[in-house]
């Protein structure tokens, strides 16, 4: 994993919801095929930490953003729709 | 009572309120809008709509110390803050301390890409954060349906939306929601079916080239509340809605007096002059004095130590300073003493609604004992004629209420037209004509008191004139040829004099003459007196002389006889010693 190419992403859920437990396995399935070795998911419980949601301008639950690569990308839902969520990170497949 | 007015007790459930501070709208609103309930505040671009949350939340923080959260869709704060800075609203310091919070929300439909089921958890938890971290009572959501055009799934905001002014309920805030109004009904996405329990529209109309601002409260449920149209004005002081709730004739009627300012005047109204609290109507023509009678009545009132408001609506503050100065009255005293302050606007410049409900702002703001307005007839070509009676009738109200004496001034087209163009003399307590009459080659001022009502007072027409001492007035002169004025009146007096004169004279030249007469009498009664007396002696002198001369001759001939010796004797005993000549 080198800094050019590594998906740094976060995910920000608002407790044990289905949706939410939904989006994590989806996210951890579409990247371990899509971006192995090459990513890394920070999930930020909105519940715990409530003023992130304001500090990063989070409306929808669960929100995705690529931190990096840079630009910033944000996608929302329970990534169940893997096409949407590869075009959405602009991830070419391996 | 601390930050909430709570309906009186009454027949209808009794619905906790939260006063918006905003002048009038708690009138017109009862107390203000639903308390913990969310309000629906709908209209179009441009209406006023942001402002009015933001001045919802600034007075909830100044007034009632109720912190707010303002969530807003459309606006930068940065920006939010300037538009309403220029408001003198201390948006900044209110966030530094804790009391605001405003937080925007980026939408950006381009930015975002859906995968899957997803909900605004994370806007609940935005704004529950917020609201918890400042205690906040109050909430603004501006506008919401930004949310529409930057997420695709329109059915999922719907329930969300539902979702999120239930939630609002739950957390017992007041909320304002603002929507934008949509084609034919009342809201774009029609919000108002999820927020049901007040709903106001605000509204900008363009009547021939002025524009008006009015609300209207679409319902309130669980409240009686004015259902008309009111009225509001933006400006460097905020909002004001004029509220022109007074539907029943309850102001009650005052007994004190105003003086008019002018004493002549005060003389014809039972020495005392207006009853607070009324209004009064002087009509006439242009140049008859009207502003005149005006400017007397407001010195008078700032004599008193009251205050008053002068609204001009067509001269400058300094064209009526100036002016006003070449009869005497000084009004600039009252200005800088601050009893008296003027509004001087163009009757174009807005509709009449916006003036009225400034008028209103400036009393409320001022509280004035008394205002004049002059004139009001430029108010007519500010709306059309029903609705100047409707507005002027519920100015005359409102005044009425707060025990404002009101002078109105009412430019005619004729100088003997009674009728108003407007019928609002009904509405006035007095009505002081003014009359600008043309006789002799010259216009010439009366004053006539048409009615004033309460009170015994002059039947008089007068005679009116400006001098550099204000007005006075004289009675006119009443003779065989009619009521004279002017310099008719001045003639005729003239030559009552005139008349009065050569009568003295006449008299005075009789008199002269008795006098002559007598003293004539006199010297001739004395020089016959010294005649006669000059005759007696006469008379007297030729007796003595006489028996002088017959004691003469009888003793010549007792002396002849003796001489004869006759022996003769005398006829009698010698002469007559006893006869004694007379003096």
């Amino acid at each position: 994993m080198t800094e050019r190419d590594g998906y740094n992403l976060r995910l920000y859920v608002a407790g044990q919801t289905p949706k939410s437990i939904a989006a994590i396995a989806n996210l951890k399935k579409i990247c371990d095929e899509h971006l192995p070795g090459r990513y890394e998911i920070e999930i930020i419980d909105l519940m715990k930490d409530p003023a992130l949601a304001m500090r990063h301008q989070i409306v929808a639950i669960p929100t995705l953003i690529r931190q990096l690569p840079e630009p910033l990308k944000r996608i929302i839902g329970d990534l169940s729709n893997t096409e949407k969520v590869l075009v959405g990170l602009d991830i070419r497949p391996s | 009572m601390a930050g909430t007015a709570r309906t009186k007790p009454g027949h209808l459930p009794s619905v906790g309120k939260s006063a918006t501070g905003i002048r009038g709208l708690d009138e017109v609103t009862q107390g203000g809008l639903p308390q913990g309930r969310p309000s629906l505040l709908c209209g179009s671009a441009g209406c006023g709509k942001t402002l009015f949350a933001m001045t919802f939340l600034y007075n909830g923080v100044i007034e009632y110390n109720e912190p707010g959260v303002f969530l807003a869709f459309e606006e930068r704060p940065a920006d939010l803050i300037k538009n309403v800075g220029s408001l003198n609203y201390e948006i900044e310091r209110l966030i530094a301390e804790k009391k605001l919070a405003i937080d925007h929300v980026e939408i950006e439909r381009t930015k975002i890409a859906e995968s899957g089921e997803y909900d605004l958890e994370g806007l609940f938890i935005r704004l529950g954060y917020a609201i918890d971290s400042i205690g906040a009572k109050r909430v603004v959501v501006d506008t919401i349906e930004t949310l529409f055009s930057g997420l695709e799934d329109e059915q999922l905001l719907r329930s969300e939306l539902r979702r999120l002014f239930e939630w609002l309920k739950s957390k017992g805030v007041t909320a304002i929601i603002t929507a934008e109004r949509g084609e034919g009904t009342l809201t774009r996405y029609g919000l108002e079916e999820y927020v049901a329990d007040c709903v106001i529209l605000l509204d900008n109309r363009v009547h021939d080239q002025l524009s008006t601002r009015r609300l209207r409260i679409i319902k309130y449920r669980g409240s009686a509340h004015g259902t008309n149209e009111y009225p509001f004005i933006i400006d460097e002081q905020g909002i004001t809605v004029m509220p022109l709730t007074s539907t029943g004739l309850a102001h009650g009627a005052s007994t004190e007096r105003m003086p008019t300012g002018i004493p002549d005047l005060d003389q014809m109204l039972e020495g005392k002059g207006y009853f607070k609290g009324s209004s009064i109507l002087v009509s006439g023509m242009a140049g008859s004095g009207k502003s005149t009678v005006a400017a007397h009545f407001a010195e008078a009132t700032c004599a008193a130590g009251h205050r008053c408001i002068y609204f001009a609506m067509e001269e400058s503050q300094q064209q009526i300073i100036r002016n006003m100065r070449s009869v005497g009255i000084d009004l600039q005293k009252w200005v800088d003493k601050k009893l008296l302050r003027f509004s001087a606007r163009r009757p174009t410049l807005f509709g009449l609604e916006t003036h009225l409900a400034t008028m209103y702002r400036d009393v409320t703001d001022f509280e004035p004992a008394a205002v004049v307005i002059d004139p009001m007839s430029a108010l007519l070509g500010a709306g059309a004629t029903g609705d100047v009676h409707s507005m002027v009738l519920r100015l005359v109200d409102f005044l009425k209420a707060r025990g404002v004496t009101a002078l109105f001034t009412n430019l005619g087209v004729s100088s003997e037209n009674v009728t108003t163009e407007i019928q609002i003399s009904s509405l006035m307590d007095v009505w002081l004509l003014l009359y600008n009459r043309e006789s002799n080659g010259e216009h010439n001022r009366q004053l006539y008191l048409l009615k004033s009502r309460g009170m015994a007072h002059s039947n008089q027409v007068r005679e009116f004139i400006l001098s550099s001492e204000g007005i006075k007035l004289r009675a006119a002169y009443v003779g065989p040829e009619g009521v004279l004025t002017g310099s008719a009146r001045l003639a005729r007096e003239a030559k009552d004099n005139a008349a009065t004169l050569a009568r003295a004279q006449d008299m005075e030249r009789r008199s002269r003459e008795l006098e002559r007469k007598r003293r004539e009498t006199a010297a001739q009664i004395e020089i016959l007196q010294a005649q006669l007396a000059s005759e007696e002696a006469e008379v007297d002198l030729l007796n003595r002389e006489g028996s002088a001369r017959e004691d003469q001759l009888a003793a010549d001939r007792v002396a002849m006889g003796m001489s004869r010796h006759t022996g003769a004797t005398p006829n009698k005993p010698g002469p007559k010693p006893t006869r004694k000549p007379k003096k």
